[in-house]
């Protein structure tokens, strides 16, 4: 067993747990954050994916012990209280999701890389969108989505 | 996956303690290897050391020609680092194509060479470049390191310390990745060193990376993509599989050599007239 401590969303928390936890269950297990989804736990379709200390992992691929101390953020610390994040509000308005079950991790991932290219190409955002996989939508309104939030974030 | 203990270690020293008390420890870098080779029960240690926080692992430094890389380093940091960028661009750009976002946020240099999985990528920079891979007993030239498919010379208990990059006069990296996971079918790393000596490592296309010594020998000749049009890699001991056969991936070896060395020009002239 082992003591985690970590902040999720700016809330400092505090779990005793198995060595053997992964982050995307003491996430969704224990801190009961439930927006990270578990696609194929097998580091392949990202729809685990959060902020680890400001980079985008997939969470499934994470042990608890290695998040001891950092920041976590999880689509739920997406929004400001009512305001959607420019993310979330493109994704809504370009109809970049269908069943909605990759939708947290690629907000998270498409997050993380304009974070490092506010204005990236369609190359570019082929490239950020490769660790995620999306089985509804075929990825077209997920691009564009990309964009609008991408020229929504830099002004 | 199996239970275990984790153990985050703090110094070089303190890994050697905890590998010699436990023989069925593991070092855990990234972990995006080694991750999901536990929760296949293909691994399973009894305890995981933790190498990613050491500092005596990390940092990047350019020194009298050679370009030092710690073992702990991130595909992202190798990605964005401008000291690789000036000092080995394909380097950089190599490590801005492996895997994906996520997994280059998290990988290691260490990891990947110490995996040796036939198709990635770092293997066959270290290889064409001629690198030293430093370890906590000796150093291993990396013609020496990688053993095929999934070895290497690392012994137990070994662990990868920093690798050092002669830095060479050209150097360029093409791959074809596979198109769900971004590992190569075969890349080409070229690199040239003084005047005449080019070193060409395949990755993906064998059992492990190799390198192409009738392509080296030409382009030692002529550096030009028309130097390996008459070759052919020896596709006997290829990888065949449901992606590809022998032949193609040894055909995919030198179409990706072909390209490397053309983009080998192109840099070297953008260099010389003061463009990026
Ligand atoms: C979805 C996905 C896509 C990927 N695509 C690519 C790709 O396109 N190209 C590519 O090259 N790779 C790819 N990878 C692999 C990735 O680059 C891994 O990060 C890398 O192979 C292992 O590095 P790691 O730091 O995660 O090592 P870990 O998983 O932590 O460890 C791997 C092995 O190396 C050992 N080890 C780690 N560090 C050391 C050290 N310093 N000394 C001695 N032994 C050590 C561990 O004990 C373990 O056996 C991909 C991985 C995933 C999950
Ligand atoms: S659940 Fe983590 S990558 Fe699919
Ligand atoms: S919207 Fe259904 S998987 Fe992406």
């Amino acid at each position: 067993m082992a003591k985690i401590e970590l902040k999720i969303n700016g809330k400092q928390h505090s779990f005793d747990v198995e060595d053997r936890t992964l982050l995307v269950n003491l996430i969704r297990d224990h801190a009961q954050l439930t927006g990270t989804h578990v696609g194929c736990d097998t580091s392949q379709c990202g729809a685990c994916t959060v902020h680890m200390n400001g980079a985008a992992v997939k969470s499934c691929t994470v042990l608890a012990g290695q998040a001891n101390g950092a920041d976590i953020t999880t689509i739920e610390g997406m929004a400001k209280g009512d305001k959607l994040h420019p993310v979330q509000q493109a994704f809504t308005e370009c109809h970049a999701l269908q069943c909605g079950f990759c939708t947290p991790g690629m907000i998270m991932a498409v997050s993380g890389f304009l974070k490092d290219n506010p204005k990236p190409t369609d190359e570019e955002i082929y490239r950020g969108l490769e660790g995620n996989l999306c089985r509804c939508t075929g990825y077209i309104n997920i691009v564009k989505a990309v964009k609008q939030a991408a020229v929504a974030m830099s002004k | 996956m199996r239970t275990f203990s984790y153990v985050k270690a703090t110094s070089l020293k303190q890994v050697g303690e905890l590998l010699a008390a436990n023989a069925d420890a593991k070092l855990l870098a990234g972990g995006m290897t080694l991750i999901p080779t536990m929760k296949a029960r293909l691994a399973q240690p009894s305890h995981l050391i933790d190498i990613a926080g050491i500092a005596e692992l990390s940092g990047i430094e350019v020194k009298d020609g050679k370009l030092t890389i710690g073992a702990a380093t991130k595909h992202v940091e190798v990605a964005k680092s401008a000291v690789v960028k000036k000092a080995i661009p394909a380097l950089a750009y190599l490590a801005s194509h492996i895997g994906d976002p996520q997994v280059r946020n998290r990988g290691t240099i260490g990891g990947s060479l110490a995996n040796n999985d036939p198709a990635a990528d770092y293997p066959s920079a270290a290889l064409s470049l001629n690198a030293t891979i430093v370890t906590s007993k000796r150093e291993i030239a990396a013609d020496d390191f990688f053993q095929g498919m999934f070895t290497t010379a690392l012994e137990a208990g070994e662990v990868v310390v920093k690798i050092v990059f002669p830095v060479p006069a050209k150097a360029a990296y093409e791959k074809f990745p596979h198109p769900a996971s971004g590992y190569a079918m075969a890349g080409s790393f070229v690199s040239q060193h003084g005047k005449n000596v080019v070193r060409v490592a395949i990755t993906g296309a064998g059992p492990g990376v190799f390198r192409w010594k009738d392509a080296e020998a030409a382009l030692g000749k002529k550096l030009a993509a028309a130097s390996v049009e008459g070759l052919s890699v020896d596709a006997t001991d290829l990888n065949e599989d449901m992606h590809g056969t022998k032949e193609y991936r040894a055909n995919l070896a030198k179409v990706m050599t072909k390209r490397a060395v053309a983009k080998l020009a192109v840099t070297a002239a953008a260099s010389k007239s003061g463009g990026k």
